[in-house]
């Protein structure tokens, strides 16, 4: 909640850089010298055929995966030099029979109080204060299970923005969210970043929302093949070759 | 005890005249709260089958705790069934069959390795048929007393780690992304109901704990819109089949453990006809 806001000449640092980074599971190669800066303030997208290692990268990033390389954070204005990272995992549906509703989510996320025991007075307000981040206060009664697509990824989004972070990472917050729940996402993640000064790197596989809300756009395939604006990138010769669209589409 | 003796004469009940009857009355009363607390973690993190496992993996530790002529076969069975769950939850960990494939593994493992020693040298299976069909008509103090610890340590259990198991059941990848040890969270929940379930299927039996054990929260599941409603609803249901069974089994002369299981199904059936109304 009290977030040290980044000054405004922040804006060409980086907040995260990785550096050498390379992520061996046995014998394979996931990753091999990828070389990343996310400058604050910026929504970093990460694309790349499936079994790229994007989700690989996002875990090392985290601390979830060994690795051999850099992973550094700035984050000026804060005291402790360990970053805030908000993240939103890879989210299959709930349950649509489990009997936890939005607020019950959050409790077993936040509170030392058992949830059976029901939310207090102050945790309602808190949870209710979460999801007005993402506009869903009408969702704090809904079972879980019941969510469609679009909705249950704003729940998860409020919940990696309790407490605010200084970097939000998203794996593949797009998928299974329709055409219309997308740009209403997007527009929040966009909103969010702006309020909150906050660096996003997100993966997807859809490349249709990229030229409107991604400031630069990162091209991974075991190795980092190109880096830059969206435009730049979804008209390479190499984007052409990791997705096998020779044709010539560009 | 005598307390509650005292308590049930002040009752104008003409079953609670009898002793055996208030000690399965109070027995019940305590594990109301204890199976409907665990029944909706069970059913939540989709371990209705395993715990139905363990009864099996139970039987098999007493037999081998009356061969080794253990003074208290209860305790070989505890100690068969928390290796058997932990040696359970280490290959779900380790392989990619699905985990009710491996139950199936475990389980008639289980049993015939109690069979086979049970046996064994041409001995006779009746005498631990006490074990499986287990009365609750013939519980004793000291069994009740043994349901009441288990039942603190369940609710001291539930306020510590409730909200990390459920998250851990309804969502692992959340769970493991707020920093909670997945795993470990899992192989305490089983071993838990390991304890639990063996620890308490001499005194109900088998076929009343397995009812216990799945059938309150399943019934509660249909109708409740949060946790808070699921639990109430789970130990209600629990406490209520509990006493209604005791009392339509004394008045008709038929097995306890069967009348209550029977009144759960029958709560199930009711609430899933009633389960539209919510969202």
């Amino acid at each position: 909640m009290n977030f040290p806001l980044h000054d405004g000449s922040c804006g060409h640092s980086c907040c995260l850089r990785v550096e050498n980074l390379s992520v061996r599971i046995g014998a394979d190669a996931i990753l091999k010298d990828v070389n990343l800066h996310v400058h604050c303030g910026e929504l970093v997208a990460l694309i790349g055929p499936n079994g790229a290692g994007k989700s690989t990268l996002l875990k090392a990033i985290l601390g979830q995966r060994e690795y051999a390389g850099v992973i550094a954070f700035s984050t000026p204005g804060q005291r402790s030099k360990k970053p805030r990272i908000g993240y939103v995992p890879q989210s299959p549906a709930f349950d649509p029979s489990d009997p936890v509703s939005v607020a019950d989510l959050f409790a077993c996320c936040m509170s030392k109080r058992p949830a059976f025991l029901g939310l207090g007075k102050s945790m309602r307000q808190t949870v209710l204060e979460c999801l007005g981040r993402v506009h869903g206060e009408a969702l704090i009664g809904k079972r879980v299970g019941t969510l469609s697509g679009g909705e249950l990824q704003r729940v998860l989004l409020a919940l990696a923005l309790e407490p605010l972070p200084n970097i939000l990472i998203l794996d593949e917050p797009l998928s299974g969210v329709d055409v219309e729940g997308m740009a209403v996402l997007m527009d929040m993640l966009d909103e969010i970043r702006k309020t909150y000064d906050l660096s996003i790197l997100m993966t997807t596989h859809d490349f249709s929302m990229l030229p409107r809300y991604a400031d630069q756009v990162v091209l991974i395939d075991h190795a980092l093949l190109i880096q830059g604006p969206a435009e730049t990138v979804l008209h390479s010769r190499e984007f052409l070759q990791a997705f096998h669209m020779n044709g010539g589409l560009a | 005890m005598s307390v509650w003796y005292g308590f049930c004469d002040l009752l104008p009940l003409e079953m609670l005249h009898w002793d055996f009857m208030k000690n399965a009355l109070l027995a019940l009363l305590l594990m109301g709260p204890l199976f409907g607390l665990l029944s909706t973690m069970i059913v939540t993190g989709r371990m209705s089958f395993f715990s139905d496992a363990l009864g099996h993996s139970a039987f098999t530790g007493i037999a081998i705790g009356v061969i080794c002529g253990m003074a208290f076969p209860t305790l070989a069975a505890v100690a068969f069934s928390v290796v058997f769950a932990l040696l359970f939850s280490w290959v779900r960990g380790r392989s990619n069959q699905a985990a009710d494939t491996l139950i199936g593994v475990f389980s008639s493992s289980a049993v015939a390795l109690g069979i086979f020693v049970a046996t064994l040298g041409g001995g006779s299976f009746t005498k631990y048929n006490q074990y499986l069909i287990g009365d609750i008509l013939s519980v004793t103090p000291e069994q009740i007393g043994l349901l009441a610890v288990v039942l603190l340590a369940v609710i001291l259990f539930w306020v510590l780690y409730s909200n990390r198991l459920t998250l851990t059941a309804i969502h692992p990848q959340l769970a493991a992304s707020r920093g909670i040890p997945v795993g470990l969270s899992q192989t305490l929940f089983v071993t838990a109901i390991a304890v639990v379930v063996t620890l308490s299927i001499s005194s109900v039996g088998l076929l009343i704990l397995n009812s216990l054990l799945v059938l309150p929260a399943a019934a509660a599941r249909n109708v409740a819109g949060n946790l808070r409603q699921y639990h109430l609803l789970s130990v209600l249901f629990a406490l209520g089949a509990g006493i209604g069974g005791l009392t339509v089994s004394y008045y008709l002369g038929s097995s306890a453990g069967a009348a209550i299981s029977l009144i759960l199904a029958g709560i199930f059936a009711v609430t899933f006809c009633l389960r539209k109304r919510r969202g």
